[in-house]
């Protein structure tokens, strides 16, 4: 039996590693020594390393985004981390403007080796201000690399690679991943940052998600497989560089593609995958690709309302179906947990 | 010496707060109220007392931990209830939930909960009224830790420039989350002072003394109103309970529990009771009917959440949008 670990606990270890074997590697956040440690990803990393390289920092985003960009300069590797996305908003001048230019406009001369870890929140009432994922907004960015593992495996082996990247680097967890559970291996190993993975194979339809939506597309092509249709799951895993050539080979296989995602709909990273699928394996496609994404509107608080905001497993298996004219046959089964948790023992507030 | 009404009017308010939190605290764990709290149990006073001093026109803002100062300014007691149990007679017809409470026959124009961002909007709420002539005051309600956010440092040079009717009221109780101060700001450096620092008007006070913040609010929102421009008052606080739930987390190791113990040994509403039991302006039995009826009052507002209807389907893409 091949070790397993929690998500959480893969960040955690991905991180021990790397500030064992790089004393230039040190990580900040917002409660990142805290009793909590940011959702377990940094317990204990105080302890082995020192409150030199692991602390706290003020409730001062865009200024310490600053400083750790000049950390970066200076030759040190950082690893910020941040509890949601939406906080990491008030850094957008450094990270947009700053850490993902420095290479360019100073003629090659400089580096920002910097990792933005962010956590997208879902569930339990986090609402309009801590639940956003705008993966698409920073991908959009030259200069910026942006990557949202799904599985424990790759968490470890990405942010490995995110930190020994030479580039800043926008990591993007799922608050509903940290609890997964799945085989990771002791010591250094890395996924190379620009390749996708193929989760499952199959002929009939391309499903391409991101993060969390890879489990859902999972499910979804569960029970595809049981009316006899074999979807292919793949996890874009990195958005940028993106491995278009997975997507691409993929689609002329199967002629069809869905992309999901849990960003809005309207110029959200699944309309790119598309772009890169009609633009190249047009002639592959056997009808119009699709979009599961958020609806154009903020997340809503309501428990009621957040079940209808998040599309799920159903949403793709039934638009697999539209495209293959399967008519489903079982009766809709109601819900008999709550869906604004992603297992039962996920009891809030976050 | 206030007069009997004002103090029995604050000791109301403060206990009423109480009360509200401390039944959602012991309803939370049946996981109906399906959202983030954040209690302001043991900070009661500097949201009464400074709402105390405000006129029902004059505007407030507030942040996470947005309960207290929501009551405080006269905000509806069901709305919020039914806010924070998701239903569609929410304040916010349930897309908000506890972080995001709104009344604007209150004058509470909202609270949002990243930290320091209403705080600007506070300045341009005020100065907004009073570019259309009104002669409405504002006040911001943020904790220490907006202190270190750019957006406070940059929203008082604009309020002392424009000379707006604005308050700024932080409520230091110590903690950000389980960071304490001193990991976040160096030691030897008092709150008011920065804002000091900045050439406003600044005050400190002891935030659990509810007369003391009335008496340094009162000036202060005199002095907007009357063209003097901004005022920073900060205030000495506890938050008993975890930083976001309704349990307590001393277990946790982050603060000393000595420190809790003497904090809770200064609750504002238990020294109030007691200068108005001593002054003879309320009696035991006075008191024990105000609080019943502050909980019959908390009880007809969970029983109206919870028999509200959920919100429509078609609220989701609802409000995004004028049209
Ligand atoms: C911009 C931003 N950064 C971080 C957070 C996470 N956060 C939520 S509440 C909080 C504590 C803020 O402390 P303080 O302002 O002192 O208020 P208190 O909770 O003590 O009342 C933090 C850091 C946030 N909501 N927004
Ligand atoms: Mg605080």
């Amino acid at each position: 039996m091949p070790r397993e670990l929690k998500y959480a606990q893969a960040i955690n270890e991905a991180i021990d590693l790397c500030m064992a074997r790089d004393p230039s590697v040190y990580l900040m956040g917002l409660g990142v020594p805290d009793p909590k440690g940011v959702f377990g990803t940094t317990l204990g990393l105080r302890a082995k390393h020192g409150d030199r390289r692991v602390l706290d920092m003020p409730t001062s985003e865009n200024g310490m985004t600053g400083v750790a960009v000049g950390t970066a300069l200076a030759g040190c590797r950082p690893v910020m981390t941040h509890q949601r996305v939406d906080f990491a908003l008030l850094a957008l001048d450094q990270i947009v403007n700053q850490a993902a230019k420095w290479r360019y406009m100073f003629g090659g001369k400089l580096k920002v080796p910097l990792v933005v870890r962010l956590i997208v929140g879902r569930g339990w009432g986090q609402g309009p201000q801590h639940s956003q994922s705008l993966h698409s907004w920073f991908a959009h960015v030259p200069g910026l690399k942006v990557v949202m593992p799904t599985t424990p495996y790759d968490a470890k082996g990405l942010l490995i690679s995110s930190i020994e990247d030479d580039d800043p680097v926008i990591f993007l967890e799922h608050r509903w991943l940290h609890g997964i559970t799945g085989p990771v291996p002791e010591g250094v190993y890395r996924v190379p940052l620009g390749s996708a993975r193929v989760m499952r194979e199959g002929r009939d339809v391309t499903i391409a998600a991101i993060s969390h939506m890879c489990l859902e597309a999972l499910r979804a092509a569960d029970t595809l497989a049981e009316d006899g249709c074999q979807a292919e799951v793949i996890d874009i895993r990195s958005l940028r560089p993106l491995d278009e050539k997975t997507v691409v080979e993929s689609v002329r296989k199967t002629g069809r593609l869905i992309v999901a995602e849990g960003g809005w709909r309207s110029c959200g990273f699944g309309a790119e995958i598309v772009a890169r699928a009609v633009e190249q394996a047009f002639p592959s496609l056997k009808c119009p690709p699709c979009r599961i994404a958020l609806p154009d509107c903020p997340t809503p608080t309501s428990p009621r309302l957040a079940a209808k905001f998040y599309p799920r497993a159903a949403e793709i298996s039934e638009a697999a179906r539209a495209m293959l004219g399967i008519r489903e046959t079982r009766p809709p089964v109601p819900a008999s947990a709550p869906l604004d948790v992603p297992d039962p023992s996920f009891t809030g507030p976050f | 010496m206030m007069d009997a009404e004002i103090l029995t009017r604050l000791y109301r308010g403060m206990l009423r707060i109480r009360i509200v939190e401390e039944r959602i605290a012991e309803l939370y764990p049946q996981q109906e109220m399906r959202c983030p709290v954040h209690l302001c149990i043991g900070q009661e006073a500097v949201a009464v007392g400074v709402c105390d001093a405000l006129d029902r026109g004059d505007y407030v803002f507030s942040n996470h931990r947005s309960h207290g100062h929501y009551l405080a300014k006269g905000g509806d007691l069901r709305s919020m209830i039914a806010e924070i149990y998701g239903k569609a007679t929410g304040c916010a017809q349930g897309k908000g939930g506890s972080m995001h409470l709104v009344d604007l026959d209150a004058g509470f124009l909202g609270a949002t909960p990243i930290v320091g961002s209403t705080i600007p909007i506070g300045v341009g709420a005020a100065w907004g009224s009073a570019l259309k002539g009104e002669s409405r005051v504002a006040v911001v309600f943020f904790g220490d830790g907006a202190l270190e956010e750019g957006v406070f440092h940059e929203s008082l040079n604009f309020a002392l420039l424009k000379k707006v009717p604005v308050i700024f009221v932080c409520e230091n109780n110590l903690y950000s989350v389980y960071s304490p101060l001193a990991v976040r700001q160096p030691g030897e450096r008092e709150l008011f002072c920065i804002a000091g620092g900045h050439g406003v008007e600044s005050h400190q006070a002891d935030g659990n003394d509810v007369l003391a913040v009335r008496s340094l609010a009162e000036r202060a929102v005199e002095k907007a109103r009357g063209g003097g421009g901004p005022t920073f008052l900060e205030f000495k606080t506890y938050r008993w309970r975890e930083h976001c739930g309704p349990n307590y987390d001393d277990d946790l190791g982050y603060r000393p529990e000595t420190e809790f113990l003497e904090w809770k040994k200064r609750c504002p509403i238990a020294a109030l009771r007691e200068r108005l039991l001593e002054a003879g302006i309320c009696s035991d039995r006075g008191i024990g009917e105000m609080e019943s009826a502050v909980k019959s009052e908390m009880e007809a507002a969970v029983e109206f959440a919870r028999r509200s209807p959920w919100p429509a389907d078609t609220l989701l893409m609802g409000d995004v949008y004028a049209s």
